[in-house]
């Protein structure tokens, strides 16, 4: 699984109620949510991702509530993927079921800036930077958290057993 | 065999195993599931698409309407509607519709739904709050809920444990509060990514269950999976009236090995703030005191309980509130609401110059029944003060504890109650 896009860069502890704010949480469609995501702390970040974003972030990025419109948010905005120092446990595994990549790579926010444009190679756990002609390695997915992601997120996953009882 | 803590006596108990290490991830039955009114909508969306047609369980499921309630928008009323539709057509026994119950972390121990040992998994972070009763609990999305639904089982890494030892009495105005929000202060807001935390020593042992409650409700500001006060007597008092299921508390083996062991002292802790705009931005009240605020909210799963109110009450008695400040009480459960009632707190706020709403999140979530306008500043007994958490983006959030909150209302600035002038 290969992922291409530009870097749009966060900083420490990004928290869901940033990522989407309370008064949406009565939304589900995700192009909805999308257009929210981020407002509070950019405004112009739903226009900017359009085109396809990776997010880099800091530390326990996603930290706060549950609320699983935030990666749905991000993914209707059009994000890919989601880089970060650290995750807060809830948002990983929330943008792991719906199907966005979330990587733990440690290093990261000082190897790219904004915009840079990044490759990520899923299974080996490698980052290029091609802007900057440097890559970095991180930690490979847990094998059924990769499996996860390539069946689509858990729906697909758990209609799988289901349908095999 | 290595010596157990208690997250792996539970992990390793739900998951039928002897023992599990930290690290490992295990496939665990769950014992109790959660949803309310935000987001179980979700919860049955993803349901549905995952094929479900019954619940694993509907005797494990509990509902309770909280977040946006009585509805604040069309939308809220549908959604609520439709999850009153699923419950009906799942037969799900457990749910508290408005009027009926409250904010959910309070309504879900108060019922006594959270019981020692016992593996609970809810859709809101805030989950990990039944930690005060000896269960393993942890806030999920919603559509991992779905899948829980749908098997009754979900896949957990065995945590790391930090060990939060605290010794000493809590001073006159000092509360549960001020100490959770000084360790997460020292931790920081990632402070305990991934682990557990377990509450030991004299100082949880005299704290009441109450107390309990808004310690471990707030773990997860520090980016816990879970904490746990180690069940005791006053957990099985708690529950006698409340379960009538049988539970088996289980405690860490002596001699367990943590991950790290982190000592209180707390005779000297005096009242303290989160400042905005995250949580372990923590000074003491007493050097804030030129900060002005336009209101003060009381209520919540981490300080509306009884003894929250009566706090409040005791400071409030016989004063008045600053004439530009704004006062909203919220009780986290009707049980609570008619007992403040009851006690003639009600009437100490109202001649004071509050207002009371019914049992919901609202303010909290910035959802509805109080929200800030850019510039505005307010003081309130939550458990997040991030940006736009209670409206506008450009609006400031100071988190304390009830007696704090109340002073300020009085004073019109964020006050130590210590420091509050005699009658
Ligand atoms: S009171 Fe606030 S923190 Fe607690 S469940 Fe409601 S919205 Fe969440």
């Amino acid at each position: 699984m290969n992922i291409e896009g530009k870097a749009v860069k966060f900083g420490d502890n990004i928290n869901t109620d940033v990522i989407l704010p309370g008064k949406y949480l009565e939304l589900i469609d995700p192009e909805e949510l999308g257009k929210h995501a981020l407002e509070g702390l950019d405004p112009t970040f739903a226009q900017r991702a359009r085109e396809g974003v990776i997010i880099v972030g800091g530390k326990n990025f996603g930290c706060g509530s549950s609320r699983e419109q935030a990666p749905i948010a991000l993914k209707g905005a059009g994000v890919k993927c989601v880089l970060a120092e650290s995750f807060a446990r809830i948002f990983y595994r929330n943008a792991i079921n719906i199907g966005v990549p979330a990587l733990e790579c440690d290093g990261i926010s000082k190897e790219v800036d904004e915009g840079d444009i990044l490759m990520v190679d899923l299974q080996n756990g490698l980052i290029e930077n091609k802007t900057k002609n440097s890559s970095l390695q991180t930690a490979t997915l847990p094998p059924f958290i990769m499996g996860l992601l390539e069946e689509g997120g858990l729906i697909p996953h758990v209609r799988g057993l289901i349908g095999k009882q | 065999m290595h010596k157990l803590n208690i997250f792996e006596k539970i992990l390793a108990r739900a998951s039928k195993r002897k023992e599990v290490v930290p690290g490992e991830i295990v496939e665990a039955n769950i014992d109790m599931a959660m949803i309310h009114d935000l987001t179980g909508p979700l919860t049955v969306h993803s349901f549905r698409k995952i094929g479900g047609s019954k619940v694993w369980d509907p005797k494990k499921i509990v509902v309770i309407f909280d977040h946006l309630i009585p509805p604040s928008t069309i939308l809220a009323a549908t959604l609520q509607k439709g999850l009153r539709e699923f419950i009906k057509e799942q037969g799900i026994p457990t749910f508290y519709d408005i009027g009926q119950g409250g904010v959910c972390h309070q309504v879900f121990p108060e019922e006594g739904y959270a019981r020692p040992g016992e593996l609970i998994v809810g859709a809101d972070s805030h989950t990990c709050t039944y930690g005060a009763l000896g269960a393993f609990a942890t806030g999920i999305g919603s559509t991992e809920m779905a899948a829980v639904f749908a098997t009754g089982k979900m896949w957990f890494k065995v945590p790391k444990v930090i060990r939060i030892n605290a010794e000493g009495n809590l001073k006159k105005y000092s509360t549960p509060k001020d100490l959770i929000l000084k360790i997460i202060g020292d931790i920081g807001e990632g402070g305990a990514i991934y682990k557990g935390m377990e509450f030991t020593g004299q100082t949880f042992s005299k704290m009441n269950i109450d107390g309990r409650l808004t310690v471990c409700n707030m773990v997860v500001e520090a980016g816990a999976k879970a904490g746990i006060v180690p069940p005791d007597n006053k957990t099985i008092t708690y529950l006698k009236k409340r379960t009538k299921k049988s539970f088996k508390p289980l405690k860490s083996d002596k001699g367990t090995d943590f991950e790290e062991t982190l000592e209180y002292d707390v005779n000297k802790l005096a009242p303290q703030v989160a400042c905005p705009s995250s949580v372990d931005n923590v000074k003491p009240a007493s050097e804030l005191s030129n900060v002005k605020i336009d209101q003060v909210f009381i209520g919540s799963c981490t300080n509306g309980r009884l003894e929250d109110l009566r706090l409040a009450a005791s400071i409030l008695k016989n004063r008045k509130l600053h004439r530009d400040v704004r006062m909203i009480i919220s009780p986290a459960s009707q049980t609570i609401y008619s007992q403040a009632l009851k006690e003639g707190l009600f009437k100490i706020f109202m001649n004071a110059g509050a207002i009371i709403t019914n049992a919901t999140c609202g303010p909290c979530l910035g959802g509805h029944m109080g929200l800030l306008a850019p510039k505005e500043v307010c003081i309130a007994t939550s458990n997040r003060n991030f940006i736009g958490r209670m409206g506008s983006p450009e609006s400031k959030v100071y988190l304390a504890n009830p007696a704090t909150a109340a002073a300020s209302g009085i004073t019109g600035q964020i006050t130590d109650p210590k420091n509050l002038r005699r009658r």
